[in-house]
């Protein structure tokens, strides 16, 4: 079974029609990387599939689980919103991470809410957030900031911000994590390490959906490739298709474009 | 000798008047410009023309106007004469300094991008923890430095409430200028000047203390 379906994805905003029908599925583990020019709709899409957005038509399906239906007109419950926003992480383009909070604060503050809702928690509360912090102490190692998590965002490069967004991102452990243009607001020497971290997530199959326009980078991280083109998909495949043999000319024209 | 400390007697008595309505004006005021606040950004149109509609007309017109209209209007127009004249005194303080207040909420509120929002949202908050855990806090940060004014500001306005007959420093200074004492009015000036003093020292901790981040 798919682990994400996503079925006929429509989305206006007024007059302009950004999403025309997108479908695609993921499986387990798989990295999914989304390519297309300016306009194309990649943001509205990965929106979309955040609830940020409310898609004007269309299907999304977790685990073969329908959790959104815009044919549905039903209100979910808060407990609904919460249970399929939590399938979902987001890391944004401009990190959007919290200023008052250090870097440890900012990874554990979703976690720590969230766990207010358990039965035990009134019980269990010291041993539950003890767990929490290890747990978000852990991620900040693996993105490499072990040693900056009592720093505060505006004391962290915009390379650091990214990383510990990932880590805040990473401690819901979400099943499917999502990445709009990650190193867009990076300097050009700060991509890197972004892209190293997002590159060791992949070699540990998380399931991922990137929206980048680093081709090399989607190369080797993606195992299948989608190019949109106004609010469409026009092709998908594996990378060395994709790119390295186009079928469609809109695909053809717009990698024409980022070679030179 | 007996004059001077009759004179400082009675002029700490109106201070303290002036503290009175200056602290249970905060105290209601700061609050109800929240729920101000709420109104003029809701999405319920009828509630944001309604609290728009208050704004302007609070702001728009002088407090001393207010003061007298709060003090006789309820008697003149429904026949309930309001019996303390400090209520009145509080009632149009509260009202004022909540609509300005309110905007002040406002444009703190405003300046807070969707990101953080939408950042909480997507980690799975709920509003209510948006707003208290994420959003509230950077808002404060915000808008201490214009409350700040606005607080010392009302310091001084507190001596408005002279134009009701409330006995109020400058009140009590006046009976002394009536008996051709013309230093008491004048010392008045040193209470306002100390208190503000002590606010503007406040607020510049405050502001430190909240300095520990950027942006
Ligand atoms: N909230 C909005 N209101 C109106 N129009 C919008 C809104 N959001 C996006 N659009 C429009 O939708 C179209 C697609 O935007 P989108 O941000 O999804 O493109 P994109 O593929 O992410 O582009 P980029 O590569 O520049 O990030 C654009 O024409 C944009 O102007
Ligand atoms: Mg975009």
């Amino acid at each position: 079974m798919s682990i994400l379906e996503v079925k006929n994805i429509h989305k206006s905003f007024g007059k302009t029609k950004v999403l025309q029908g997108v479908d695609f599925t993921m499986e387990q583990g798989e990295v999914l990387v989304i390519l297309g020019s300016s306009g194309s709709g990649k943001t509205t899409l990965l929106r979309c599939l955040n609830f940020l957005e409310t898609a004007d038509k269309g299907k999304i399906l977790v685990d073969g689980h329908l959790i959104f239906d815009a044919d549905n007109k039903q209100k979910p419950t808060r407990a609904e919103i919460r249970e399929r926003q939590l399938n979902f992480g987001l890391v944004f383009q401009s990190f959007n991470l919290f200023p008052q909070y250090s870097a440890l604060e900012n990874v554990t503050l979703a976690p720590k809410l969230l766990a207010k809702e358990r039965a035990d928690f009134k019980k269990n509360k010291a041993a539950i957030y003890d767990e929490i912090e290890k747990s978000a102490i852990a991620l900040l190692d693996d993105v490499g900031l072990k040693d900056k998590m009592n720093n505060y965002p505006c004391e962290l490069s915009g390379g650091q911000q990214q990383r510990v967004s990932i880590a805040r991102a990473m401690a819901q452990d979400p099943k499917i994590l999502f990445f709009d243009e990650p190193t867009s607001a990076l300097d050009p020497e700060l991509t890197g390490e972004v892209l190293k971290i997002i590159r060791s997530l992949a070699a540990e199959h998380k399931t991922m959906v990137i929206v980048t326009h680093e081709i090399e980078f989607a190369r080797n991280v993606a195992d299948k490739i989608v190019f949109m083109s106004e609010g469409v998909i026009v092709e998908q495949g594996a990378p060395e298709e994709v790119i390295d043999h186009p079928k469609q000319e809109r695909t053809r024209a717009f990698l024409n474009k980022l070679s030179k | 000798m007996g004059r001077f400390n009759e004179v400082v007697l009675s002029l700490c008595d109106g201070f303290k008047v002036n503290c009175i309505i200056f602290v249970l004006t905060l105290a209601m005021a700061v609050p109800l410009g929240l729920i101000v606040t709420f109104g003029s950004m809701s999405n319920f149109k009828p509630l944001k023309w309604l609290s728009k509609t208050f704004v302007w007309i609070i702001r728009g017109t002088p407090l001393m106007l207010q003061l007298c209209v709060v003090l006789y209007a309820p008697g003149l127009l429904f026949d309930i004469p309001i019996r303390s004249r400090m209520t009145a005194v509080l009632i149009a303080f509260v009202i004022n300094y909540a609509a300005y207040f309110s905007e002040i909420y406002r444009g703190g509120i405003e300046s807070i991008s969707r990101g953080q929002y939408e950042a909480g949202q997507v980690l799975g908050l709920t509003k209510t923890q948006v707003f208290f855990k994420v959003v509230l806090f950077q808002v404060i940060k915000r808008v201490i430095p214009a409350m700040g004014n606005e607080i010392i500001t009302l310091v001084k306005d507190t001596s408005l409430a002279r134009i009701v007959a409330v006995s109020e420093i400058i009140m009590c200074a006046e009976r002394f200028t009536k008996q051709g004492l013309i230093w008491p009015l004048f010392s008045t000036g040193l209470f306002f000047l100390a208190f503000c003093g002590i606010l503007t020292l406040l607020f510049g901790y405050i502001e430190k203390k909240l300095d520990y981040y950027k942006g």
